[in-house]
């Protein structure tokens, strides 16, 4: 029962340069990264990733006017994912369908609106709304899309800083292994330009990227990259179990065969390669693959001077010896899009098992040297003899790293 | 201040938190949430913007009086009166 094949069956996404997978493709491939300038609250003019999915799509103004741009995308993401899956849903048994979003952060949007709309009325809280807590409840954008689809079953977000994509996804394939539910939401959520705070965090940090043209900010591996550029997105799976899938005659898009989490126990900042590669091993442990038979590895490198190095380090030792796997990194093109990451940027990557194409990292004028990983695939896409295995790395703050595996899909 | 002023000021409100609703033909006599899609929140939004906007407080004893446009200028004609004085 806990060995259950899951496989993806549907799949919802906004990005800054896509709102759907075909799109996001599309520009994948054609090398169209979208980063646009905000002017952002107390700081002035800030690159960043912005997403123009149509809201009115799913949701009725009222509803998102009350709720959050995080519920709303996941909203939109979720009911795409649906479409996409075939599920007959009017008459699924909605106590059987679960909700498990990782975010990097959620609140933080919502408490620096109020704190700044009760600073036009001189703090006097009375003008505090109502509606601060259903928005800063930190399942929020999964008890959104709950009452959005009236699933009754489980929902829930799980906290883990930028590896969280990965870490919702991995939440609902363990959920649909212990048969607590039959039909999992599952992916990453963020809403994060809307607050100054993660960019000033970022820029007290000096992490936080500045270029004169925004579509160059974010450039992981280039030896003038100079920080991250925060993005909101969103992608949702949905996920069943083989057998599930199979007996209604669902589109299968790809399997689930590994993961791994784990922690550096380290700083809280300064990312780990050591743990980073052990996690990498343990995925594919997990999977039961040599790394070799790994054919797409994508990175998160965010385009920070360390954690870049860090990431080439850890996988530069892993896959040491493996001719046949090639690196990318989809940050390039839509900065980082944070607890939505893991989960978008492997969505940008599913389409390699039919095109066998590898989109290419962007913005590379000049390789860093400790950033020359074999096989990495720089401002052209390149196509390749065979996908059939596409690894996903997500690593977070306070040390927690995540790693997924997909495998295109045979009986 | 005429009780077609109090609905119309209330009417705005309502139009600014529920966009989606159809505000032409409200009836004064019969009460919004049978006429309208509001919840107890939205009533809550009103409460608050007649705060924001007018400086009118309406405790929460008093909500009741909030339930018709013709209870609402009843109740709130007094204020804005009082307010504006």
């Amino acid at each position: 029962m806990l060995n259950s094949r899951i496989v993806i069956t549907g799949l919802g996404l906004t990005a800054p340069n896509g709102n759907t997978l075909s799109e996001f493709r599309e520009n994948l491939l054609a090398g169209v990264a979208k980063i646009e300038v905000l002017d952002m609250r107390y700081m002035g003019p800030v690159p960043a990733g912005v997403c123009n999915f149509e809201a009115r799509k799913y949701q009725k103004r009222k509803e998102i006017r009350n709720g959050t741009r995080a519920g709303s995308i996941g909203i939109y993401c979720s009911r795409e994912a649906l479409a996409d899956s075939q599920l007959d849903w009017e008459s699924f048994d909605k106590s059987r369908a679960g909700i498990y979003f990782g975010i990097t952060e959620h609140g933080n949007v919502e408490t620096e609106n109020e704190v700044y709309n009760i600073s036009q009325f001189d703090y006097d809280t009375r003008y505090w709304s109502h509606h601060h807590n259903p928005r800063t409840v930190a399942n929020n954008p999964a008890g959104e899309v709950s009452i959005n689809l009236g699933v009754t079953g489980p929902h829930y977000t799980i906290g883990a800083a930028c590896a969280a994509g990965n870490a919702g996804l991995i939440q609902g394939m363990q959920m649909l292994r212990l048969r607590e539910i039959d039909f999992a939401f599952a992916g990453g959520i963020s809403e994060s330009i809307q607050t100054f705070g993660i960019f000033a965090g970022f820029k007290s940090q000096g992490a936080l990227a500045k270029h004169e043209d925004p579509t160059k900010a974010s450039r992981p591996f280039d030896v003038a990259r100079n920080g991250i550029v925060v993005s909101e997105g969103g992608a949702v799976y949905t996920l069943e179990r083989l057998e599930d899938a199979r007996s209604r005659g669902a589109p299968i898009i790809a399997e689930i065969i590994g993961y791994h989490i784990n922690s550096d126990a380290g700083d809280a900042v300064l990312p780990d390669s050591v743990r980073q590669a052990e996690c990498v091993r343990a995925a594919l442990a997990m999977a039961g693959l040599q790394p070799d038979q790994v054919d797409i590895v994508n990175t998160h490198a965010t385009a920070t001077p360390q954690g870049d190095i860090q990431e080439c380090k850890a996988l530069g030792e892993v896959f040491a010896d493996c001719p046949n796997t090639y690196f990318n990194n989809t940050k390039s093109y839509i900065g980082h899009a944070m607890g939505a990451a893991g989960a978008l940027e492997l969505a940008g990557n599913i389409p390699a098992f039919e095109d066998l194409t590898v989109h290419p990292t962007i913005n590379i004028d000049e390789l860093d040297e400790e950033c020359k990983l074999p096989n990495l695939v720089v401002n052209n896409p390149l196509r390749i003899d065979k996908v059939d295995c596409i690894l996903n790395n997500s690593f977070g703050m306070l040390g927690i790293n995540s790693c997924l595996i997909i495998k295109r899909f045979t009986e | 201040m005429t009780n077609k002023d109090a609905y119309r000021l209330v009417l705005e409100i309502i139009a600014e938190i529920a966009p989606d609703e159809d505000l032409s033909d409200v009836k004064p006599e019969i009460n919004l949430r049978d006429q309208l899609d509001l919840d107890s929140m939205d009533f809550l939004d009103i409460v608050m913007e007649l705060r924001k906007k007018y400086g009118i407080e309406v405790p929460e004893e008093d909500y009741s009086h909030l339930a018709s446009l013709n209870s609402c200028a009843d109740y709130l004609i007094p204020k804005f009166k009082s307010v504006s004085a």
